[in-house]
């Protein structure tokens, strides 16, 4: 396997010039499938969800559409150009943050969204892309492993988005790039022993992170922990949504048969609880499709970052893909109850926009990795 | 250099799928681990979820039962359901709500303590859940929302059963009225029963047959919403209804009963002998039992409470006072029954009487006396000092048993609530109830109807009836018979009766002697006589204060309110008593002249008006 990846690495390269249609286009095919797959899925989910709006589903089919074209000329801009511009990116990228902490406005009790006159736009979203892209350029600039200097400048860069992230506030976010820098440098070679450190480090410093946790989140990491303590207030959420999940059984109660969701039991169903929704109406099996359809993905990308040609290219489209992961299983997390309720919508299935432009991003930067590639310059 | 880059470039690699591989693992993991905490939640707790989910969207909503209607013993009406219309805003369904009142307020009424009672109501509701701005909204009001119905969204009449008793102030104490359950009814009555029910019963007919009246509750599934909308009906089982109520009292003749008592305060009560039903039951002053149905005002509540007439107070059922002479005929007939006296036997009254080595003297209403007295003579002049001798001869426990045989002192067991016992005392009372030993000069009083002894009207009533029906003793009733609403047959409220055991001989002779009273130039009651029917009666005055030894009582003298009670007792006609009457004058004065003649217009209303009907001629005397 090991060895195959290698070799492919140098020898296989001509084949991938070959010019299919979709190569010519830069689009790989089988993501591309299974990504459409899983759009139509979530569209199907979310007309359900929505108690058969068709407003919102043409509006979130705009979203999409909007989304795949980003991906699309994302896939045409060559690995090499986006290296360049990585470094411009991340600073454009942390000067919004900044901004957004000075004038960003107020939506749900927290400062996120930067107003650009066309488009209000969420500044810690670029950030997801941004800092795996200067990560990954600063990583494969020397021989990996890195060194201890570097690991040391690597979390600075990651802890100034992450804090101020975290500033605004918005943990899940904070969260996710943060796992995202961490998973860049785990691909990078990290050492276990320091992984080891960094895991009991964090263990010892929970009690900390709770003290600097608003009242807010307290209560969500409590009523995780214990939802029927407050069984209409803060574990509601949780309470209706495994109701919804359950009484869903093996096989479902039907699309558009829900009671949780269609008589209202369950909050936030086309946005963040819209994997309840699922499971409720389509049942297990309905589940067991869609993540199915979610391992097809995040398995092509590991591919496509293992097919690539420079260390770049391998260590972007991996933290990519796992960054994905991540989303997925954070959100499936909270809505069955493994993790506490944080506010991260199901990729590419949930109601609204900003992070599915993101997500497909990603994807578009993954078909970039793949379809550019060439000889290797010796 | 190029050496050393393409060992890096192969090392790299290597790492970075040693990497994705241990990543990639971790993924399959943890979507292992989601898999099996759904499969947990899907399949191994299914069962669980789905009955919460079931739960949280089935809902049971009470159906209230119609109430039952009470009508008279000629079919009127006189508890009945009409529809209130009250407007309702939802508040979800309305954008601007200042400028929909203000728009309402030009078709409607709508005053400062509605908008009041608005704002706090609406606080409590639900946003989808209609508040109420207006009651009883009369036909044109109806009319003209609904004519204007396109320009109020979200603006709705709502139609509702109130109780409506038409009428009302003839029927307050007798069929009492409904109001909205209080605390301490809830924990009397079956709440799931009344899970849809707001009023109940507060008095008279309407409590004691509130089993009757209400019905049984009906039940609707429904599919609600997390915000408890109701979304559809899945099931339902309709509520039973409750039984309609017929009486034996006659409307006809409650009216005329209490114009009959006029201002005046006090009670009539009136039964048919032969069925312990009762005729008419009128305490004065009266209140319109309406008011209470929606709840009453405190002003009006304070106003009616307050009153030293006490028009909430049940005269009829719950006013105590000593009998007076009308308990003669009784203790007369105990003394022929136990064998004290015989009937022609004679006692001298010689306007007093003294207790064997007392000097107190008990003194009888005729200064000068009656002379040589006998049983029916005493009866019908109301001599005193015969009674005063008779008691004593009786002693008190021959007394006291005697009499109890008439329900003296206890309640009657009649179908309308709250009804009080009197007072019928004995040695055993008196120890038990003041520690005292019984004093022989209290067997006396009691011997004409005065002293501790308290009847009700009810209780004197009943008791005349039972004479009347020669010691077949009834317990009175208002319910004739219950009906299913709609149904073709009724079912008959039984009667609960015991036969005294009375001589015929004894009680032909006493009856005799209350006909005197009527009939005798020289009866206490001989300005009611008529010649349409035979009256048989005994008047009676119960003193309400005490007068001294050495004293006099003069009437014009005495404070209105310290003035006697005013009573009669009677039945008609002698021959076949078809009603018996007992009236009561509270500060009326004497009972020959203030409450006989209110005993015969009743009598007269219910004997002769039935004539008149009948066209038998004109039977009125005056």
């Amino acid at each position: 396997m090991t060895n195959r990846s290698f070799s492919s690495g140098l020898e296989i390269a001509p084949t991938a010039t070959q010019p299919g249609p979709l190569a010519r286009l830069h689009l790989d095919l089988p993501l591309l499938i299974a990504l459409l797959l899983l759009c139509g899925y979530g569209l199907l989910l979310l007309f359900s969800a929505t108690d058969q709006d068709p407003g919102k589903v043409d509006r979130q089919m705009i979203r999409l559409g909007l989304a795949f074209a980003v991906m699309f000329v994302l896939a045409q801009i060559p690995p090499s150009e986006l290296r360049r511009w990585s470094p411009l990116l991340f600073v454009l990228g942390v000067v919004m943050l900044v901004s957004v902490l000075v004038i960003g406005e107020t939506g749900k009790g927290a400062q996120r969204w930067l107003d650009l006159g066309v488009v209000r736009f969420q500044p810690s979203e670029l950030l997801k892309i941004a800092l795996p892209m200067m990560l990954a350029r600063y990583l494969a600039k020397r021989p990996l492993p890195p060194s201890g200097a570097r690991i040391f400048l690597a979390a600075i860069m990651i802890c100034i988005p992450v804090l101020l992230i975290a500033r605004q506030p918005d943990l899940g976010t904070a969260l996710l790039v943060a796992s995202a820098g961490a998973i860049m440098l785990f691909l990078a070679g990290l050492s276990w022993r320091l992984i080891t450190f960094v895991g009991v480090a964090a263990a010892a410093l929970t009690p900390l992170l709770w003290y600097l946790m608003r009242p807010y989140q307290r209560q969500r990491v409590l009523t995780f922990l214990n939802p029927e303590n407050d069984p209409l207030g803060a574990g509601y959420h949780i309470i209706q949504s495994q109701i919804a999940i359950g009484s869903g059984g093996l096989y479902g109660k039907g699309w558009l048969n829900g009671t949780q969701s269609h008589l209202e039991f369950l909050p936030e169903r086309s946005t963040d609880f819209i994997f309840a929704v699922l499971g409720e109406e389509f049942g297990l099996l309905g589940i067991l499709v869609m993540l199915g359809l979610y391992l097809f993905i995040i398995v092509r990308g590991l591919y496509i970052a293992g097919q690539a040609q420079d260390t770049y290219g391998r260590l972007l489209g991996g933290g990519l893909t796992l960054v994905f992961f991540v989303y997925l299983f954070v959100n499936t997390g909270m809505v069955s109850g493994l993790l506490p309720v944080v506010g991260i919508p199901l990729p590419l299935v949930s109601y609204g926009g900003t992070s599915l432009v993101t997500i497909l991003a990603g994807f578009g930067i993954l078909m970039s990795i793949h379809t550019h590639r060439k000889l290797l310059p010796a | 250099m190029v050496e050393s880059t393409f060992k890096d470039h192969l090392g790299e690699c290597r790492l970075f799928v040693r990497r994705s591989v241990i990543a990639g693992v971790l993924v399959v993991a943890a979507m292992l681990l989601l898999v099996s905490r759904l499969a947990q939640l899907q399949i191994t707790s299914h069962q669980h979820f789905s009955t919460l989910s079931q739960d949280n969207r089935v809902k049971i909503e009470p159906l209230p039962p119609t109430r039952g209607l009470i009508y008279d013993a000629n079919g009127i009406l006189l508890a009945e359901n009409y529809p209130s219309y009250s407007l309702e805003i939802t508040l979800e369904k309305v954008e601007e709500l200042e400028t929909t009142i203000a728009e309402l307020r030009r078709i409607i009424k709508i005053e400062e303590k509605d908008l009041k009672r608005f704002e706090r109501l609406r606080r409590q509701r639900r946003r989808f859940e209609g508040v109420p701005i207006r009651g009883n909204l009369d036909q044109g009001e109806v009319a003209r929302i609904a004519v204007n119905s396109h320009r109020f969204p979200g603006v709705d009449i709502r139609a509702q059963l109130l109780r409506y008793y038409p009428l009302n102030e003839h029927t307050a104490h007798v069929l009492g009225y409904v109001g909205r359950i209080n605390e301490e009814e809830l924990k009397r009555i079956d709440a799931s029963d009344y899970s849809g029910t707001n009023y109940i019963g507060k008095g008279g007919a309407e409590k004691s047959y509130e089993g009757v009246l209400h019905g049984h509750v009906g039940h609707q599934q429904v599919e609600v919403n997390a915000k408890g909308r109701v979304l559809r009906v899945l099931e339902s089982q309709a509520p039973t209804p409750g039984k309609d109520l017929r009486l034996y009292l006659d409307i006809r003749l409650q009216q005329d009963a209490a114009a009959a008592l006029g201002d005046r305060r006090g009670a009539v009560v009136a039964i048919d002998p032969s069925t312990g039903g009762v005729l008419a039951m009128v305490s004065r002053p009266s209140f319109d039992p309406n008011l209470f149905v929606e709840g009453i005002g405190s002003a009006d509540y304070r106003a009616l409470r307050d009153s030293p007439d006490k028009p909430l107070f049940n005269r009829a059922v719950r006013g105590q006072y000593p009998p007076g002479s009308t308990v003669k005929p009784f203790v007369g007939l105990g003394g022929l029954e136990t064998g004290t006296v015989g009937f022609t036997e004679s006692k001298y009254c010689p306007g007093f009487y003294q207790l064997p080595g007392h000097s107190h003297k008990y003194r009888d209403w005729k200064r000068w006396g009656h002379g040589s007295v006998s049983l029916e003579k005493a009866i019908v002049q109301s001599c005193d000092v015969y009674f005063y001798d008779l008691a004593h001869d009786m002693g008190i426990n021959r007394l006291h048993d005697f009499l109890a045989g008439f329900s003296f002192g206890e309640r009657t067991g009649i179908d309308v609530s709250g009804e009080l016992g009197g007072l019928l005392p004995s040695r055993e009372w008196k120890r038990r109830a003041r520690n005292q030993p019984w004093f022989p000069g209290e067997t006396l009083i009691m011997g004409i109807g005065q002293g501790a002894f308290l009847t009700t009207p009810l209780q004197l009533a009943t008791a005349t009836a039972a004479l009347a029906a020669r010691g077949h003793f009834i317990q009175p009733r208002m319910a004739r018979a219950t009906q299913v609403p709609g149904a073709q047959t009724m079912e008959n409220v039984p009667a609960v009766s015991r036969q005294l055991s009375l001589s015929e001989q004894h009680v032909d002779r006493v009856i005799a002697a209350m006909a005197n009273v009527v009939e005798s130039a020289r009866g206490t009651a001989k300005r009611i006589r008529t010649d349409a029917y035979r009256i048989a009666g005994k008047t009676g005055t119960a003193q309400v204060f005490s007068v001294g030894q050495k004293e006099r009582y003069r009437e014009e003298e005495v404070a209105e309110r310290m003035r006697d009670h005013a009573l009669f007792v009677a039945f008609a006609p002698v021959e076949d008593p078809r009603i018996a009457v007992a009236v009561i004058v509270e500060n009326g004065g004497h009972g020959g002249s203030v409450a006989a003649p209110i005993a015969r217009e009743v009598m007269d209303s219910y004997l002769l008006g039935d004539l008149r009907k009948a066209g038998k001629g004109d039977a009125d005397d005056q």
